[in-house]
């Protein structure tokens, strides 16, 4: 190996490409910018504000906090329906008005204080939630309009109880607490916002009620569609809005104990700042309770900062409006472009090169012939896409095609076809179980049973989640070929963990170990990752010891066995290191060799490419999908090989003309059945020679 | 409901006009006089120019909340510009540059960047306003300067017994109303307005013309800041803290311009204006407190976008995702 080549292999080892694409496929992703403002902001001010994070300072910042990002988390919740409330500071204002009036003026008790306090601005909420959730009026105008009629009702209160509010005196320890306690080390406000955050993650993340408000946000036409009741969730948002402002009015009441003209004037907009910086979407879908924080924490540092540091209330507003439109302006390009810079950097090839394709010469192993060409045809255009065949004890062909469906072909003449079940999602690799029930791989849903009374059962769709991978791979993706241990324990391959069933090919361009065989136990129903890292796996076969299973790598081309039992366990040998194409099912012959499909032939400029993953990368970044460079996978051939990896026999169809595209073969009483995953055919061939008698549940299970 | 589907909204509002009028006039002595009249209309006459502003963008599909700042701001510095010995017209030329860059940047943001319109320009307000406040000047009212004397007659004077507001909120509409029906541009604009994507594969230049909208309505905005700092000798750029745009938002939607573009005219405006003309110098005849007023005015507006809605319903399943 050149040096370049040692030196390309270590960099595609060391650096992981993949983890960036990942990464962004991550939900928690959107956090990001979020929080690097976060530390930005702390950076900046705490080192150009000597003392600002000293005991005092702090203790008064955090006070303050706890009632704004009350507000934030109310503004939240509103955006998260896709709706928006601006009247946050006016009920702010309403419900600080209100605790004083009622407490001072009115001389209430406490709780009846706080509960009409809160009932107050719930009540505003309701207002705004009936027109803008029943109605349907437009949010923004709607709560601002609420915003100058509550603004108006303060003013209105102000000129009648200020005087009056000034002069009353309130005798209440509980009251002082609420203003200047601290609870668990924590300033009472402070715990409270914490809690209701708490509570309102849960709410969101975890609950109907929670699933609801985020699915009207994220398509309200697709909610209402679905018999989610819209105006109900919308109406409710704003009601929960109303009642957390005015909570956050009390609790600032009784710190200051004191209603100015000036009360939550302008805090909307900064409210709204805090909830957009903090990565909570205009529009509705994206949004949860940390976002809230984040952004509130951001704001209310920035806001305080500039205030000590002197500047006038122009510059304050100055920043505050820039630090907005920044804030939208990269909210709207991150959801806008998310998605491009994911299909930019998802697809990360890597370095895989291939040994020199062996030739097919004349002399050579797998010199080129036409066995292939006196195939019958069974269902010629009656089928859509056979991936693997099999055949019963009483010679009826089933096959998967790509409408979800087991259809089975009747024996004798396999003239007639019915459908033998519906699956509904791509049925892949199959094979019988002890009792004769019908196994499959279903690419997206898992590993299935098909009963002899065609009940189909899941057996497994998970498995265990890798510790340290980013990507959840606990959900099977694409189960693709099992096989079934003597024990019953069944093997089964899963090709790639990156990619859903329609995107396979991509997979090729990849070529990084993204698959991995799973053992599912029927005795304990677990499931087991047993072999990671593999080069898309493939075909799965048993070997007739018991102990060991050959396995197909598609992109790496190679057959290696593994075994599970026995003195070797544990163990994976290669079998055939290099092939001529790129290897499929693997299964068994009468004469205890193994037949093995080559979906499609290796070319040099495929092969060159293997070398060059930057190549590749240019290619699926600047390039449509359907300009790539593929591997072929329409011309292969049938392969016959022993476990030592000696090639038998290699049948081709030359021209492809009357069977192209295999992905399995299936021997059966003299006769091979040959199947192709977009092919719309199953081939028919007489083995010359073959035991006539010989079928595969016998060789599995007995005669039975 | 079909009875008031053929009814417009505009002609209920005008009717809504005229009822008010005779109510008032019946019980209101002093409001149907010839001065009390051309002082309403000239009371209401910067309220109009802005609406026209404000019209013109709605029509557009767009919202333009920094309106009201701008105004302030731009023309503040020109005043401020005069005090310092520069001449008027430069001085004016300077103020309607920064207006008309002030402008071009909300709608820059709005048709490049694509922030929501209402967003972009709520936060340009505040952003123009501090910027205003902490570079341009410290005071909070500007004074007209002695060398203003000009554009006192902009705002005070008459012309043939009618007060000049009158005739510039006139000439507003009427160049208005020109540029909208017999223009290329003003047809784009309606066409973007009713139908983003539609206008934009017919080949209009959607994003220029967004853009061209917000210049426009920076642009009248400037002008309505000259006719406001005429009458009172002065800008206080506190205004552009006030409730004041969303007086002018009133306008337009009470008028009958549907904020989904695409449909209206500034005969709406002036209908608005006119009913909310009627209205204010009711109550102030009335002498109803200031803030009872502001109440008044939000359930009106409340029930014109009611209305609105009513008239013009928004669907489960064509209303746009994010449109707030």
């Amino acid at each position: 190996m050149s040096v370049s080549d040692t030196l390309m292999r270590w960099r595609y080892r060391a650096v992981p490409d993949h983890l960036l694409g990942e990464i962004l496929t991550k939900r928690w992703i959107d956090n990001a910018i979020p929080i690097l403002i976060l530390m930005t902001v702390v950076t900046v001010f705490g080192s150009a504000i000597p003392d600002f994070f000293g005991a005092s300072s702090l203790a008064n910042l955090l006070r303050q906090w706890g009632e704004f990002s009350l507000l934030v988390l109310a503004l939240m919740i509103v955006m998260v329906a896709g709706g928006i409330d601006l009247s946050v500071g006016s009920t702010f204002a309403l419900g600080n008005i209100v605790a004083l009036t009622l407490l001072s003026v009115a001389e209430w008790s406490m709780p009846a204080t706080i509960a009409a306090t809160i009932a107050c601005g719930a009540a505003v909420g309701l207002v705004n939630g009936v027109l803008v959730g029943y109605l349907r009026l437009r949010a923004f105008l709607t709560t601002l309009v609420t915003l100058i009629i509550v603004r108006a009702i303060v003013d209105i209160l102000l000129l009648k109880y200020s005087v009056a509010i000034a002069g009353g005196f309130i005798e209440s320890d509980a009251w002082y607490y609420l203003g200047e306690g601290f609870l668990l080390g924590m300033p009472f406000s402070v715990f409270m916002t914490v809690v209701i955050a708490a509570i309102l993650h849960l709410l969101l993340s975890r609950t109907r009620i929670g699933w609801h408000v985020l699915a009207t946000g994220g398509s309200r036409r697709s909610a209402h569609n679905v018999g989610i009741p819209v105006r109900r969730v919308v109406c409710m948002t704003y009601v929960i809005s109303g009642a957390l402002c005015a909570l956050s009015g009390l609790l600032f009441a009784s710190r200051l104990g004191g209603a100015g003209a000036d009360t939550g004037i302008g805090l909307e907009i900064t409210a709204l700042t805090a909830a957009v910086l903090g990565g909570n979407s205009l529009g509705g879908g994206r949004g949860s309770a940390i976002k809230a924080l984040i952004g509130s924490i951001t704001v209310m540092i920035m806001v305080n900062s500039m205030v000590r540091l002197g500047v006038t209330s122009g510059a304050n507003s100055l920043l505050l409006g820039l630090v907005l439109l920044a804030a939208v302006a990269i909210d709207v390009r991150w959801l806008k472009n998310r998605h491009k810079l994911l299909s930019n950097v998802y697809v990360s090839p890597t370095f895989a090169p291939l040994p020199p394709a062996p030739t097919t010469e004349a002399d050579s192993p797998y010199a080129l012939n036409d066995k292939l060409r006196p195939v019958d045809l069974i269902g010629l255009g009656a089928i859509d896409g056979p991936e693997d065949v099999i055949l019963d004890e009483d010679d009826h062909i089933y096959a998967g095609n790509r409408t979800g469906d087991i259809v089975r072909f009747l024996a004798p003449d396999y003239k007639e076809q019915e459908l033998y079940a519906h699956i509904g999602g791509r049925p892949l690799g199959m094979a019988f179980a002890p009792d004769g029930a019908l196994l499959v791989c279903v690419g997206g849903m898992g590993l299935y049973r098909v009963t002899k009374q065609r009940v189909v059962e899941k057996l497994t769709d998970e498995t265990n989640r890798s510790l340290f991978t980013i990507i959840d791979d606990s959900r099977l993706r694409l189960a693709d070929d099992l096989d079934v241990a003597p024990d019953g324990r069944i093997f089964f391959s899963e090709a790639t963990v990156r990619y859903d069933m329609h995107e396979w090919p991509v997979d090729s361009l990849e070529a990084r170990g993204n698959g991995r065989i799973i053992c599912y136990d029927p005795k304990t129903n677990s499931t087991q990752t047993i072999l990671k890292n593999l080069v898309f796996p493939n075909g799965i076969c048993m070997t007739h010891d018991g102990q060991s299973f050959l396995f197909a790598e598609t992109w790496a081309c190679r057959v290696s066995r593994y075994y599970f039992d026995g003195p070797r366990k544990g163990r994976v040998e290669p079998v055939i290191p290099n092939l001529p194409g790129y290897p499929d099912n693997i299964n068994r012959a009468s004469d205890g060799t193994f037949w093995l499909a080559l979906v499609g032939m290796r070319t040099p400029s495929v092969d060159l490419s293997m070398r060059m993953p930057g190549f590749r990368k240019r290619m699926a970044r600047r390039i449509a999908p359907d300009e790539w460079l593929y591997p072929n996978i329409n011309t292969g051939c049938v392969v016959r090989f022993d476990e030592t990896g000696q090639i038998l026999d290699v049948m081709w169809d030359l021209g492809g003309e009357n069977h192209p595209m295999i992905t399995s073969m299936r021997e059966h009483k003299g006769h091979l059945y040959i199947g192709g995953i977009s092919n719309n055919r199953i081939g028919r061939l007489k083995l010359e020679g073959a035991d006539t008698g010989w079928t595969g549940p016998e060789s599995y299970w007995g005669r039975t | 409901m079909q009875g008031l589907g053929r009814l417009s909204q505009e002609k209920i509002v005008f009717g809504l006009a005229v009822l008010l009028c005779i109510g008032f006039a019946v019980m209101l002595p002093g409001f149907l006089t010839t001065s009390n009249l051309l002082n309403l209309v000239r009371s209401v006459s910067i309220l109009g120019i802005l609406g026209v502003a404000m019209g013109l963008v709605v029509i557009g599909r767009g919202i333009d909340l920094s309106l009201v700042a701008l105004m302030a701001i731009s023309v503040a510095w020109t005043l401020q510009l005069v005090a310092s010995g520069m001449s008027l017209p430069q001085a004016v030329a300077l103020g309607l540059a920064f207006s008309l860059v002030a402008g071009m940047i909300n709608g820059i943001l709005i048709a490049y960047v694509e922030i929501p319109a209402i967003f972009a320009t709520l936060a340009m307000g505040i952003a123009i306003y501090g910027f205003g406040r902490y570079f341009l000047f410290t005071l909070d009212v500007i004074y007209m300067p002695e060398s203003a004397q000009a554009l006192q007659w902009i705002g005070q004077g008459s012309l043939l017994g009618i007060p000049v507001p009158i005739f510039a909120f006139a000439a507003v509409c009427l160049v208005a109303t020109l540029f909208l029906r017999w223009t290329t541009y003003g047809r784009y604009l309606r066409a973007v307005g009713d139908n983003l994507p539609a206008a934009r594969i017919t080949g209009i230049p959607a994003r220029p013309i967004i853009t061209l909208q917000y210049m426009i309505s920076s642009l009248i905005g400037f002008a309505a800041g000259l006719v406001t700092a005429g009458s009172i000798a002065s800008m206080n750029t506190r205004v552009a803290n006030s409730t004041m745009v969303y007086d002018v938002i009133l306008v337009v939607v009470l008028g009958g311009i549907g904020l989904s573009g695409g449909r209206g005219n500034i005969r709406n405006v002036v209908v608005g204006t006119l009913l909310i003309g009627v209205l204010l110098n009711g109550m102030t005849i009335m002498n109803i407190q200031y803030t009872l007023q502001n109440v008044i005015k939000g359930v009106i507006l409340l029930t014109a976008i009611v209305i609105d809605t009513v008239l013009n319903p928004r669907d489960e399943q064509t209303a746009q995702q994010g449109d707030i």
